[in-house]
């Protein structure tokens, strides 16, 4: 990796509020123009990491450096380069759609006249053009993730952070986001992305860290990720005491979990385990299918609910 | 929660013109149902006017040397400057930061969370401006201003309006939830409206109770002043009731933009 390329560097970074520690000495380093993602659980310390990169929040200790700036000493050349779409809903419902794109640019001192040729450019990439003048509590929720991420690129940022942009989205509006984001990491905008969905970081990230209590406890590139610990495929039976005690007995070495009502063999050789199976057991609702990150999440995470 | 030691309270904000970027959303916000803004703070003294100077005025015997109505008209000028940037930087401000989550949006920008409670403040302070103006122009029609000292009256609901609006975002900034409003208004704006020398002269009340309103209650001293503007009533000791309210400004503008500070970034 070449340093002229890290946008952004963490050392040692932490947050703690009070003894509770939300973000426990973490070191990761982002590469200009790789879409970078955060995944963890809930509490795990995603947005409290992204919130320290956008300066809304002082770190505790350690270091972080974004765009070679030290984020407690150059909070406002830092965030003029960021745009930030949040978790949460916090469109100005006192505005239209588009005045709420034209506000916004006020506060990052953006001439009047091109910060309604951005807004236009926006809402047409955003595929909200006919929502021009509509008032925000008349959008979906669809839309109003849409036009958050819209107005976080009304700076043109280097550098742009969504914290679980699809959470709570449908299929189709999901999608959309996931192609505008493909989208921007093309026009070389490097992204930051916080999510729980496996398969949108499986499908956005370049690069992931894997958070847990405040910790990266697993770093690296998706698909290698589920290579390193899951393997290439896992096998899947319908949970049988019978099958069971067989696989335990047959294959000591792979890894069997138990998922609601079926069990989950990893292994070195689950095609070869899955052809066994069918040859002793006859079918038993078995199949194979490819290993994903919710597998190495699982894994690395744990079933434990998370509050 | 971040512990403040006492010094911290009152440590200077960083502030830039950004201020009035978060000003001007409130205002653009104001612009837009501007028929519902305008036509209440008009309508209400009236009622005041008429109801309490044309009728209970008839059975009061004149204060200070003025009769009924002319006495209370400049006071209810300064109770729209109170109530008008007290409840915008309360209510509206608690609704902006807690529901709406316009100051998160605000401050991931380049703008810091110190501008944004400036702005809001300073907006506070503008309300207060322009409701009482409304007020002010409401009891010249009805001839009770008689010098024209009274065009000083607007400036000074302004700096009325930034000590009103800063006392008001403190207790925003450490209330937890909007119903304990309830505290502030009822046991301490409402005996403010009446206990300041608005409906009748504090010197009518016992002694301790007149060191109390002058100690705690900006509106006497606002009350004076603007009584003292309108009326041409002009004397040395009015020097005192300025000075009171330039004093208190810094005081409680500093502590507002700290404690919220405490409240929102932790």
């Amino acid at each position: 990796m070449n340093n002229d390329n890290i946008l952004i560097k963490a050392e040692k970074l932490t947050k703690k509020y009070g003894d509770f520690i939300a973000v426990d000495r973490i070191d990761f380093e982002v590469v200009k123009g790789e879409c970078f993602g955060f995944l963890g659980p809930n509490g795990a310390g995603k947005t409290t990491t992204i919130s320290m990169i956008d300066c809304v929040l002082p770190p505790t200790l350690g270091k972080l450096m974004v765009g070679e700036m030290d984020v407690t000493k150059q909070a406002r050349a830092i965030k003029s380069m960021i745009g930030v779409a949040p978790q949460e809903d916090n469109l100005d419902p006192d505005f239209t759609v588009f005045y709420n794109l034209t506000v916004y640019s006020r506060y990052f001192a953006i001439p009047r006249t091109e910060a309604q040729t951005r807004a236009q450019r926006l809402l047409k990439f955003i595929q909200l053009e006919e929502k021009s003048k509509v008032r925000i509590d008349q959008l979906s929720s669809g839309m109003k993730r849409r036009l958050i991420l819209a107005r976080a690129l009304i700076n043109n940022p280097k550098i742009l952070i969504l914290d679980e942009p699809t959470t709570g989205l449908d299929p189709q509006a999901r999608h959309l986001i996931w192609d505008k984001v493909r989208d921007l990491r093309k026009q070389g905008v490097t992204i930051l992305l916080t999510t729980h969905y496996m398969e949108e970081a499986a499908q956005l990230c370049d690069r992931t860290v894997i958070m847990d209590t405040g910790k990266i406890i697993e770093q690296g590139k998706p698909a290698a990720l589920v290579k390193k610990h899951v393997g290439e495929e896992v096998l899947e039976v319908a949970n049988d005491e019978e099958v069971m005690t067989y696989l335990k007995k047959t294959f000591p070495d792979a890894q069997l979990e138990i998922v609601n009502d079926r069990i989950q063999v990893f292994s070195t050789q689950p095609r070869g385990i899955f052809t066994e199976l069918l040859e002793k057991f006859r079918f038993k609702g078995a199949i194979l299918r490819d290993a994903n990150l919710e597998d190495v999440f699982l894994k690395l995470t744990g079933r434990r609910l998370r509050e | 929660m971040k512990k403040l030691g006492a010094v911290s309270y009152f440590s200077l904000p960083k502030l830039s013109y950004r201020i009035w970027l978060v000003w001007l959303r409130n205002f653009d916000v104001f612009m837009k149902t501007y028929m519902v803004n305008f036509i209440p703070p008009l309508v209400e003294p009236l009622f005041y006017l008429v109801g309490l100077g044309y009728g209970l005025g008839g059975f009061v015997r004149p204060q200070e040397g003025l009769r009924y109505i002319a006495f209370i008209a400049p006071a209810l000028v300064c109770v729209s400057m109170m109530y008008s940037s007290f409840f915008e930087c309360t209510y509206a401000s608690f609704v902006r930061m807690y529901y709406q989550k316009t100051f998160d949006a605000i401050i991931a920008t380049p703008v810091n969370l110190e501008e944004v409670i400036a702005g809001e403040i300073l907006w506070g302070a503008t309300k207060s401006f322009i409701n009482s103006t409304i007020v002010l122009l409401v009891i010249l029609i009805f001839g009770l201003v008689s010098s024209p000292l009274f065009l000083l009256i607007p400036p000074l609901a302004f700096l009325v309006g930034i000590l009103f609006a800063s006392i008001a975002m403190c207790f925003t900034a450490i209330i937890p939830n909007i119903d304990s409003f309830n505290y502030p208004s009822f046991l301490y704006i409402t005996p403010m409206f009446i206990l300041s020398g608005t409906f009748f002269t504090i010197t009518g009340m016992p002694q301790a109770l007149q060191l109390f309103a002058k100690i705690f209650f900006p509106l006497y001293h606002a009350v004076v002043l603007t009584r003292g503007l309108a009326l041409g009533r002009i004397s040395p000791s009015l020097l005192f009731n300025l000075g009171w309210i330039l004093v208190f400004i810094p005081i409680f503008f500093v502590a507002a933009i700290n404690l919220m500070r405490r409240r929102l970034i932790k």
